[in-house]
C-alpha cells in the first residue's frame, strides 16, 4: 500500500463523523496548546535570566560578607562576624593577580530631595564598573569616574526616573540633590534601563562607594564585584580571595565567593522545578487527550468491523489494517497538534501584549516538539485500537452488521 | 487447482461444538464452474470461507495450486486473497463513502499498485460489468443489481484465478439475480474458475459441477451433464476454458 493511499483511506474514515472527530481533535489541541504555552513561558524565563546575567560579564566573582554552608547557592545573609571593608577590597586588589577591575558596592535607601520635590531612592555606592556590568548607558554627563570610588566625593549619577521626578524638564547636570544629610552634585543621568533581577535601575542614585558608606554610616560593603581578565583564573582567584581575607579576618573565612555560573545554576534549579511541574500538567492534559483518541478509535473499529473484514477479504494484511487505523489516530493527533500550536501561539501573543517586558514566543524547537508529541500521542493511544482491528477474524467481522 | 482432504470445521457455541463441516473432500479443476448447494445452515458459507482462505479448518488439508494453505502465514494468506481469489458477497459489502470506481480499486490499493494503473484496471473492470458510466456514483446512488455488479468488478480487478460467490443473488429480485449469474458465467467462460453458493435449485442446475452439502457433509459431488467427468480427467486449463465456451 502506498503512503498517499494510506493517508487518503485513513482520512476518509472521518467522513460522517465530523463532530466526534472535531471533539477529539479539540481535546488534543488543548493539550498541545498547553505544551506550547508552558514551554514558551519556561524558555522565555530562562532567556530573561540568562540575558540579565550575561550583562554582568562572564568572568565575574561576587564576594559577600558572611559564610553560608550551602555550596554554590545564593547565600542568605545572616550574622556577620567581620564586615567586608573597603580596606579589605584594597588589600585584595594589591595582592591578587588576573584582576581586571574591582568594584566595591554599598546599598541603602534614602530620601532624595531637590527644592520642593522629593522621593525615596535606592542609593548605590559604586564606581564605573557598576555601569558596565549592568549595561547602563549615560544619557547626559558622565558616570562616576573610577578614581572617585575610594574617596568621598559629593557627586552623583541619577537614574532616569529619579532625574525626571526631581528635575522635570530642567537639566539636572551640576545641580544639587540632597540625599540624607549630604548634598551631591549631579554629574550624570543614565538612560532608561528598567528592571534588572527585581530592582529598578531607573530608581537608583549612584554615588562613590566611600560617600555611600559615610551617608549610611557603615563600615561594611554590601558586596564586592571582581572582574577577572580570563575565565581560567576563576578557581585560582577564588582560592586566593578566601586565603587573603582569612589573613585579615583573624583566621576566619567569613566571606562567600560565588560566580555567575553558580547564580545561573541556582536560578536554573528553580526553573527546572517549575518546568517539571508545568510539564506534568501538560502531560496529564495530553494523556486525557490521548484517551479521547483511543475512545474514538475504539468506536471507529467496532463501527467498521464489516469494512475491516472486507479489507482482509480483498487482500489487506494485518499490518496494513494496523497501519490504516494507526494513521487515522495519528491524523487526529496531527490535526489536534496543528490546532494546538495555533492556539498556543495565539495565547503567547496575548500574554506578550499584556506583559510587554516579558516577551513570550514559542521557540521553534517547542513547535516541532509539540507537533511530534501530537502525532506520537495519536499513534500511541491509537495502537491498541489498531491492533484490535488487525486481529479481528475476517469471517466474524464480515457477518457483523454495520 | 483446489483439493480438499477431510476438511472439518467446528465452532464452539457456549462450550458446545457445532460441526459446520465434517470431513469434506473434493477437487475443483482450473476453469470449472461449480455450484455448492444445501439447506440453510448446512455449512456452505463456512466451506466457501475456507476455500477463500478467510477461515482455517480445524482438521484436514487444503491444497491450492498444489500448496497446502494450512502452513501459510498471514502475509501469504493475504497475498492469496488479494491476487488469486475474488470474493462476491450476498450483502455486496461496498464501502459506502467511496465511489464505485474507488471501491473497485481497493484490492489494488492493498496490493500497492500505482494510481494510474489502478484507475485503468478499475475502469476496465467496470466496463466488463457494464457500469462504466456509474464510476463516480456512491453505493447508495446505485440499485441492488448495480451494487452487486460493482462488487463483481472489484472481485475481478486483480485478475484472480478463482471467483467465489456466496449467495450473490440472495439480496436481489429474480430477474436481476439472473443477470448477475449470467455475468459471473461470462467471466467463467473467459477462464476464471467460478464457485457459486446458492440454495436456489434453478440456479444450481445451470452449473456443470454440483456439490451438495447437508449438515456439514458432502452428500453429492456430481457432473449432471455427464461428459464432464471425462473432461476432469484431462484436467488441462486451456482445453477446459475452450470447452466451457463451447457449452
Ligand atoms: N462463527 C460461527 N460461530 C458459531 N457457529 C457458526 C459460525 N459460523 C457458522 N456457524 C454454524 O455453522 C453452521 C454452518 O453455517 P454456514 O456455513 O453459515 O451455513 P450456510 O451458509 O450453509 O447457511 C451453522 O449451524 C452455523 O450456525
Ligand atoms: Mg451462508
Amino acid at each position: 500500500m502506498k503512503g498517499r493511499d494510506l493517508l487518503r483511506l485513513a482520512y476518509g474514515g472521518f467522513r460522517g463523523h465530523r463532530l466526534r472527530t472535531l471533539l477529539s481533535v479539540l481535546g488534543v489541541s488543548a493539550g498541545i496548546a498547553a505544551v506550547v504555552v508552558l514551554t514558551s513561558l519556561g524558555s522565555a524565563a530562562r532567556d530573561y535570566i540568562t540575558r540579565e546575567f550575561l550583562s554582568l560579564g562572564t568572568n565575574l566573582l561576587i564576594v559577600l560578607p558572611g559564610k553560608t554552608e550551602t555550596t554554590g547557592m545564593v547565600p542568605v545573609i545572616g550574622g556577620v562576624p567581620h564586615e567586608l571593608t573597603l580596606e579589605d577590597a584594597e588589600y585584595l586588589e594589591r595582592n591578587l593577580r588576573s584582576v581586571k577591575r574591582m568594584t566595591p558596592v554599598v546599598l541603602g535607601s534614602a530620601r532624595a530631595r531637590h527644592r520642593n520635590r522629593a522621593r525615596n531612592v535606592t542609593v548605590v555606592g559604586t564606581s564605573e564598573t557598576f555601569r558596565e556590568v549592568n549595561g547602563l548607558t549615560v544619557a547626559r554627563g558622565i558616570f562616576l569616574p573610577r578614581r572617585v570610588a575610594r574617596k568621598h566625593e559629593p557627586v552623583c549619577v541619577l537614574g532616569a526616573t529619579v532625574a525626571r521626578e526631581l528635575f522635570g524638564r530642567e537639566n539636572p547636570l551640576n545641580q544639587f540633590v540632597r540625599v540624607g544629610g549630604f548634598r551631591f552634585r549631579v554629574i550624570g543621568v543614565t538612560a532608561p534601563r528598567g528592571m534588572m533581577l527585581g530592582a529598578d535601575l531607573d530608581e537608583m542614585i549612584e554615588v562613590p562607594t566611600r560617600s555611600a558608606m559615610k551617608l549610611f554610616n557603615r563600615r561594611g560593603l554590601f558586596r564586592l564585584l571582581i572582574e577577572l581578565k580570563n575565565e581560567e583564573a576563576i578557581p585560582f582567584v577564588r582560592r586566593d580571595v578566601a586565603r587573603l581575607i582569612k589573613e585579615r579576618h583573624e583566621g576566619e573565612e567569613d566571606i562567600t565567593v560565588f560566580t555567575q555560573d553558580a547564580l545561573l545554576a541556582t536560578f536554573g534549579k528553580i526553573l527546572d522545578a517549575v518546568t517539571a511541574a508545568l510539564s506534568a500538567i501538560a502531560a496529564i492534559s495530553l494523556a486525557v487527550a490521548g484517551i479521547g483518541i483511543m475512545n474514538v478509535m475504539l468506536v471507529a473499529v467496532s463501527e467498521r468491523r464489516n469494512e475491516i473484514g472486507l479489507m482482509k477479504a480483498l487482500g489487506a494484511t494485518r499490518n496494513q489494517v494496523t497501519a490504516l487505523f494507526l494513521t487515522e489516530a495519528a491524523l487526529l493527533g496531527g490535526f489536534g497538534g496543528a490546532a494546538g500550536i495555533l492556539f498556543g501561539t495565539a495565547a503567547c501573543r496575548v500574554f506578550t501584549r499584556i506583559y510587554p517586558d516579558f516577551p513570550v514566543s514559542p521557540p521553534l524547537w517547542a513547535v516541532a516538539a509539540a507537533a511530534f508529541v501530537a502525532l506520537g500521542v495519536g499513534a500511541f493511544f491509537g495502537g491498541y485500537p489498531a491492533r484490535k482491528a488487525a486481529r479481528l477474524d475476517p469471517v466474524a467481522a464480515l457477518r457483523s452488521r454495520g | 487447482m483446489i483439493r480438499l482432504e477431510n476438511i472439518s470445521r467446528t465452532f464452539f457455541v457456549g462450550g458446545r461444538p457445532v460441526h459446520a463441516l465434517r470431513k469434506v473432500s473434493f477437487s475443483i479443476a482450473e476453469g470449472e464452474y461449480v455450484t455448492i448447494m444445501g439447506a440453510s445452515g448446512s455449512g456452505k458459507s463456512t466451506l466457501l470461507n475456507i476455500l477463500g482462505c478467510l477461515d482455517r479448518p480445524n482438521a484436514g488439508r487444503y491444497f491450492l495450486d498444489g500448496r497446502e494453505v494450512g502452513g501459510m502465514k498471514d502475509e501469504e494468506l493475504a497475498a492469496v486473497r488479494g491476487h488469486k481469489i475474488g470474493f462476491v458477497f450476498q450483502a455486496f459489502h461496498l464501502v459506502p463513502r467511496l465511489t464505485a470506481l474507488e471501491n473497485v480499486e481497493l484490492p489494488m490499493v492493498f496490493a500497492g499498485a500505482e494510481r494510474g494503473a489502478r484507475r485503468r484496471a478499475a475502469q476496465k473492470a467496470l466496463e466488463t460489468v457494464g457500469l462504466a458510466d456509474r464510476a463516480e456514483h456512491r453505493p447508495n446512488q446505485l440499485s441492488g443489481g448495480e451494487r452487486q455488479r460493482v462488487a463483481i468488478a472489484r472481485s475481478i480487478v486483480m485478475k484472480p484465478a478463482i471467483l467465489l460467490a456466496d449467495e450473490p443473488t440472495g439480496n436481489l429480485d429474480s430477474r436481476t439475480g439472473l443477470e448477475v449469474i449470467a455475468l459471473l458465467e461470462k467471466l467463467n467462460t473467459s477462464g476464471m474458475t467460478l464457485v457459486i453458493v446458492t440454495h436456489d435449485p434453478k440456479l444450481g442446475s445451470r452449473a456443470p459441477h454440483l456439490i451438495r452439502l447437508s449438515d456439514g457433509r458432502v452428500i453429492e459431488d456430481v457432473f449432471p451433464k455427464g461428459a464432464v467427468t471425462a473432461k476432469r480427467s484431462i484436467n488441462r486449463a486451456g482445453e477446459r476454458a475452450d470447452e466451457n465456451v463451447a457449452d
